[in-house]
């Protein structure tokens, strides 16, 4: 199989100038003939079905939440990068795509980088139209913060929550295009499976989470916007409810897999205080902003309070190792920093695994209610989980699963492999390498939906115009008959333990040999440890309730069973990925000082996984990466 | 720590339900409340039991999913969203009361998940700018105030939770409404539609909500404490929008 | 087609104005004001009991000749009687409406129901409302028409006054309606501001003074009358 990325000839620069130009455009009166089923109502795929809806396209939305607002999306904390230089601190959109493709490693692809940053300031003209409360300056102006991975201050926000309102923004157009009956709403409705008819993506298979009813709809073209995966490691960042399933059908079905292995282990988050806890919580990183990270420099300190430990005891290990980037420092970094300190036995709080972030002298410089103003609600978050006023003692975070910058592989049009499936945000691969910089997922995922698939999804569809296919053919059929089997098969195992309980089990195997260092023993390991425990899983899971009614139960072990084969496949690639890259950290590629070693001669690719069933060796397909306008350096914080 | 818990149970939206006594025993206290249910619920299965059905999703207090009447108050009066609630909150031997919140417009749907669309039918009918994509000028082309830009983001905090309707005595859904109408309609893009966005929001939220007495109990387990001067400014949008001499209207559904 | 949502064009604009429950509550509040304004003024008039029989009885008498001869005698009163009547009329339909539409809101109750924080005052505006309702309807027949059993004096409200306030469960009654209206107006001039959208951050903190001012005085005096017939002040 040969991938074929369609990025448009031309330098860098002009190419998604002539893309716009080159790309087939449809009359707007043939719009409305053209069914999209769009899959998700994230940022991306909220602002995807609202713009195409706007265009004219019938568009069909579906959601398993109950509302398209609640995607978790919403729970982004710190902000959205933008190349509005409104700072006149020497930003460019040029910049914003170095940052970018240095910040990932130098494992993205140049082409969709740039397009990215070109665009970023269009999302951020069009989320102001449309009422997202950005933090201003005192003149009115729009106020920008820093984040990891740049020198320059280009993060737009609102307050703590810049997430939920620019969901909200997309829902608030989405919602519009509802009214106005352009999109057609699904929602308590996951898909369990795409329909592929003659090698083209022509549909999905739905099971509504209320009645169970399992059914298709057809469509011109379908587009996931379904989001990370992060929670394959139990614990994560992510709300409980992401998941893999919809990517995971669709590779079944023939989609690649690209780069599973590059997983974004966050610095900032509050660290597990027992073997109940269900998720982690992320503190944004905006907060490195003033915050600053230490651990004590002796062991026999780490059990004292924080405040009685001299300065002069006190380890400042980012600031130390990275002077010019300090305690913004990219996460990957940062969050590698962190365990070393930990595992060097200078961690603090339950289990020796945390380490400060302190606020201290931010708020004697500043004054407590400028920081109040800046990340108020998220030292009232701290307050409520941790019970500790950060205001008055450190923080204690740690790193913890946040972002999967693996995802579907898709080409310059964010089309997959599979003709006719869409895949954009955190669902795809395309746009962060080994690791994502803070502030650009949002950016990420309204890039693709507000302006890039919009344009893009004209080339597909324009020749596929009176060629409809209708439900009965059997490809649904069959499709259909095999969600409700697996259904079916789910609630009679007659096993004895929970899908809850083998998650964490799975979570377990993956935070420990495949997190935030890796080697290839460990992963070995995984890999077999992994497919004895999905084995066991079908035979054992333990799902009570019917299949015909609500049954939450089901839901999550329907989900745990696609993180199994998932699990698999992001084992197999760190394990063929024999270099260290952003967040992927094999221990065996490291320079003397500890940080990640690449190897561009060999490794300079995209690894796109072809699923060839349960348990099967997957084949390797790879996209070589072409840099023609970025060196290939050694990335340095220093 | 040990705590009695009284349930609301219904199996499906046409069956009906009612309160079932649970023990949960062994409750870490820094255990979230809903970790707390994730304990039952797991001791549930091991005696093959049906779980209990809650929503929830981000475990953070920002999507708006969890929700239930905890001792009689949503949210139990903390003004957190559920998620929020820790086990140190309670003393050991408490007795829980758990329901789901109840409104005709939230038709119960399992235990203690309900069907909150009417909220997202209130959002449909106004509740947003009409800026299609592409149309924008430049972010900064309009200078917003930093006061007026705060006072918008106060209300545009609300995170959907439907605690201000399950805990008012009238089941009205005017805090919500308020929150979403002020968000939009104090922000200079927002002032087009201010009018016609109030008026057809208020009136598709009396389709499905009652009216406001000003109880203000709203207000008080509002985990975003969303402020009722909202619901005053809400209404005055409202009544201004019934006096204008032209009836505001614009393209908000195709009829 | 380019029209609103909303389905009400073709109703004439004042019912479908009625029809929402915010103009149910601009309608409470506007008849509401009206009432206050009656109560007031009709407390300060009932000062004059403290002047004396004289004073009082020619103020009586001055109203019934408001506006003559312009107006027949007692016209300007039933002029304000109509407006008072309709008043209390369209407050009460609305408000029952409102309730009504509160019971439909929540047609399944709460096993277990607490209240967060709504003052006593907000809790018991229907319930304490019906029981003025009972009071107009008693005063009327007590101070107005004289036939709740005491030697009536046409045109004497001071002896009428220490007639039927000499009987202590009357005076008694008197009292509690009158604290029930006192809590009624206290949750209800704070609400008005609310349903109105009178509102605006900077006065926001004083329209519950100002309506627990108003509410206080209203109430003192109005049962400083009975305590004062009961006290024997005055006779
Ligand atoms: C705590 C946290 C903080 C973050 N902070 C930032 C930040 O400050 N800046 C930043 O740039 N990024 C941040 N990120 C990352 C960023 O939020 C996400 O990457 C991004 O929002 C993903 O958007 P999305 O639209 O791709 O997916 P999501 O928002 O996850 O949406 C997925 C949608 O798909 C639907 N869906 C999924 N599967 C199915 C299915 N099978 N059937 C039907 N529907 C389905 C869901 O219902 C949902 O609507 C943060 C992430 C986390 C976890
Ligand atoms: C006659 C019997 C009365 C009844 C049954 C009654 C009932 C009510 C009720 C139920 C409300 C609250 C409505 C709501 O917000 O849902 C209310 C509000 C109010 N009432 Fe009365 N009331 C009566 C008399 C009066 C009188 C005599 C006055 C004045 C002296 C008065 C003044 C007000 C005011 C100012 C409000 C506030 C309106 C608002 O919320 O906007 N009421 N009344
Ligand atoms: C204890 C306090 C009160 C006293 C002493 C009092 C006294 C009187 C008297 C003496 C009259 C007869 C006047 C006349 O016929 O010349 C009267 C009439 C009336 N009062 Fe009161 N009153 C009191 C409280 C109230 C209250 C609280 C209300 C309303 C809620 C009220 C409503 C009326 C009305 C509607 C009339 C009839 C006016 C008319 O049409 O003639 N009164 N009152
Ligand atoms: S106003 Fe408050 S209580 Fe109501 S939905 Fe919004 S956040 Fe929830
Ligand atoms: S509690 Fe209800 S009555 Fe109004 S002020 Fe809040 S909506
Ligand atoms: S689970 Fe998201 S707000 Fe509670």
């Amino acid at each position: 199989m040969e991938l074929k990325s369609a990025i448009p000839p031309g330098p860098l620069a002009q190419k998604w100038t002539s893309a716009k130009f080159t790309n087939k455009l449809v009359n707007p009166a043939n719009k409305r003939k053209f069914d999209v089923i769009v899959v998700g109502a994230g940022l991306a795929g909220a602002s995807a079905a609202a713009t195409l809806g706007e265009l004219g396209y019938k568009v069909t939305c579906i959601v398993y939440h109950d509302s398209p607002r609640r995607a978790h999306s919403i729970a982004a904390q710190g902000g959205i990068n933008a190349a509005k230089n409104y700072q006149n601190d020497g930003d460019s959109v040029h910049r914003l795509f170095y940052d970018t493709i240095k910040g990932g490693d130098f494992r993205a692809r140049e082409a969709n980088v740039h397009r990215l940053a070109e665009v970023s300031v269009d999302i951020i003209d069009q989320c102001v139209a449309q009422g997202v409360p950005f933090a201003r300056e005192y003149g009115g102006m729009l106020d920008n913060r820093s984040f990891g991975g740049a020198q320059v201050s280009r993060t737009f926000y609102a307050r703590g929550q810049t997430g939920q309102q620019l969901l909200l923004g997309a829902y608030s157009a989405l919602s519009r295009q509802i009214g106005l009956g352009n999109v057609k709403m699904i929602t308590r409705t996951e898909v369990q499976d795409i329909v592929v008819v003659d090698g083209k993506a022509r549909g999905v298979v739905c099971r509504d989470l209320v009645s169970g009813k399992v059914y298709s709809l057809a469509g011109d073209a379908v587009v996931l916007g379904t989001g990370g995966y992060a929670p394959v490691f139990y614990l994560s960042t992510n709300a409980k409810y992401s998941n893999c399933t919809a990517i995971w059908r669709a590779h079944r079905r023939g989609a690649l897999f690209a780069n599973p292995c590059y997983t974004q282990i966050h610095p900032t988050c509050i660290p597990q205080t027992g073997d109940f806890q269900s998720k982690l919580t992320l503190m944004s990183e905006s907060l490195r902003n003033d915050g600053r990270v230490w651990v004590p420099k002796k062991q026999a300190d780490c059990a004292k309070p924080p405040g009685s430990i001299a300065e002069a005891d006190r380890d400042y290990y980012l600031e130390r190792k990275y002077p010019s980037y300090g305690n913004l420092a990219p996460r990957d970094i940062s969050s590698r920093a962190a365990k070393e300190a930990c595992d060097d036995g200078r961690g603090v709080g339950p289990g020796g695994r945390g380490v400060y972030l302190d606020f201290s002298e931010a708020i004697g410089r500043l004054g407590k209610n400028v920081i109040a103003e800046r990340y108020g609600n998220l030292f009232t978050m701290y307050h409520e989980i941790t019970d500790e006023n950060p205001y008055d003692v450190p923080m204690r975070i740690y790193p913890a699963a946040h972002y999967t910058m693996g995802g579907l592989w898709v080409d310059y049009n964010l089309m997959s492999n599979l003709e006719g499936l869409f895949v954009i945000g955190e669902a795809n691969f395309s746009d962060h390498g080994a690791n994502r910089l803070g502030a650009s997922a949002l950016m990420q995922g309204l890039a693709d939906g507000y302006f890039v698939l919009p344009y893009t999804i004209g080339n597909y569809l324009v020749p596929m115009m009176g060629k409809k296919v209708a439900t009965d053919r059997p490809e649904f059929k069959a499709a259909e008959a095999e969600v409700a089997d697996r259904t079916k098969k789910l609630l009679s195992t007659g096993g004895k333990k929970s899908a809850e309980a083998y998650w964490r089990d799975l979570g377990k195997i993956m935070w420990e040999k495949s997190g935030m260092a890796r080697d290839a023993a460990g992963l070995k390991a995984a890999r077999s440890e992994i497919a004895a425990l999905r084995e066991e899983y079908w035979k054992n899971v333990k799902v009570l309730g019917a299949g015909d009614e609500p049954n939450q139960a089901l839901e999550k072990a329907s989900r745990v069973a696609d993180f199994f084969e998932l699990a698999e496949l992001m084992v197999v690639d760190g394990l063929a990925r024999e270099e260290s890259a952003g967040g992927h950290f094999r221990t065996e590629h490291q320079t003397e000082e500890g940080e990640a070693k690449r190897n561009d001669e060999e490794f300079s690719y995209v690894s796109a996984w072809e699923w060839k069933g349960v348990g099967a060796e997957p084949q390797l397909h790879k996209e070589p990466l072409v840099y023609e306008e970025v060196k290939l350096a050694t990335r340095s914080y220093k | 720590m040990n705590v009695k818990l009284i349930v609301w149970r219904q199996k499906n939206p046409s069956t009906p339900g009612s309160m079932k006594e649970y023990e949960a025993k062994n409750i870490p206290k820094e255990a979230s409340f809903l970790e707390m249910l994730d304990i039952v619920n797991e001791e549930l299965i091991e005696k093959n039991e049906e779980p209990i059905a809650f929503e929830h999703d981000c475990r953070e207090g920002i999507c708006g999913s969890c929700g239930m009447m905890i001792n009689g108050k949503a949210h139990g009066g903390f003004r957190t969203a559920t998620c929020q609630i820790h086990m140190r909150q309670f003393q050991d031997g408490d007795t829980i009361w758990v329901e789901p919140f109840r409104a005709r417009a939230f038709p119960i749907i399992r235990d203690l998940i309900v069907d909150r669309t009417a909220m997202d039918s209130v959002m449909q009918s106004g509740g947003f700018i009409s800026a299609p994509t592409g149309c924008a000028p430049d972010a900064n082309a309009i200078p917003i105030p930093k006061d007026v830009a705060e006072y918008s983001m106060d209300a545009a905090e609300c995170i959907g939770c439907g605690a201000c309707v399950a805990q008012c005595p009238n089941g009205a859904g005017q805090l919500f409404t308020a929150a979403k109408v002020s968000h939009l309609g104090l922000l200079p893009q927002g002032q087009a539609e201010r009018y016609v966005r109030a008026d057809n929001m208020v009136t598709t939220m009396e389709e499905y909500f009652g009216g406001c007495s000003n109880f203000r109990e709203c207000e008080a387990v509002c985990p975003k404490s969303i402020s009722t001067d909202f619901i005053a400014r809400l209404n005055r949008d409202y009544l201004k929008a019934q006096f204008l001499p032209k009836k505001p209207s614009g393209k908000f559904k195709n009829e | 087609m380019e029209t609103a949502t909303v389905s009400r064009n073709g109703t004439p604009w004042v019912l479908a104005f009625y029809r929402s429950a915010l103009g149910k509550k601009a309608v409470m509040a506007v008849t509401g004001i009206m009432l206050f304004g009656f109560v007031f003024v009709h407390m300060l008039g009932n000062l004059k009991l403290y002047l004396g029989a004289d004073a009082i009885n020619h103020y009586g008498e001055f109203l019934r000749s408001v506006g003559y001869p312009l107006l027949p005698h007692e016209g300007a009163l039933w002029i304000a009687r109509v407006v008072l009547l309709t008043a209390v009329a369209l407050h009460i339909t609305s408000a029952i409406q409102i309730w009504l539409m509160a019971k439909e809101s929540r047609p399944e109750e709460y096993t277990k129901k607490e209240y967060a924080i709504a003052s006593y005052a907000s809790r018991t505006m229907r319930w304490g409302g019906l029981i003025v309702l009972a009071f107009i309807l008693f005063h009327l027949a007590d101070l107005t028409l004289g036939r709740t059993g005491y030697e009536f004096l046409e045109g004497k409200p001071y002896e009428n006054i220490v007639a039927s306030f000499s009987r202590t469960p009357v005076a008694i009654f008197y009292i509690i309606a009158n604290l029930m209206l006192g809590l009624h107006l206290y949750h209800g001039l704070w609400s008005m501001f609310q349903s109105l959208g009178w509102n605006n951050p900077r006065f926001n903190s004083w329209r519950n003074e100002f309506a627990a001012a108003f509410a206080v005085i209203i109430t003192i005096g109005n049962i400083s009358f009975p305590i004062a017939v009961m006290a024997g002040l005055v006779k």
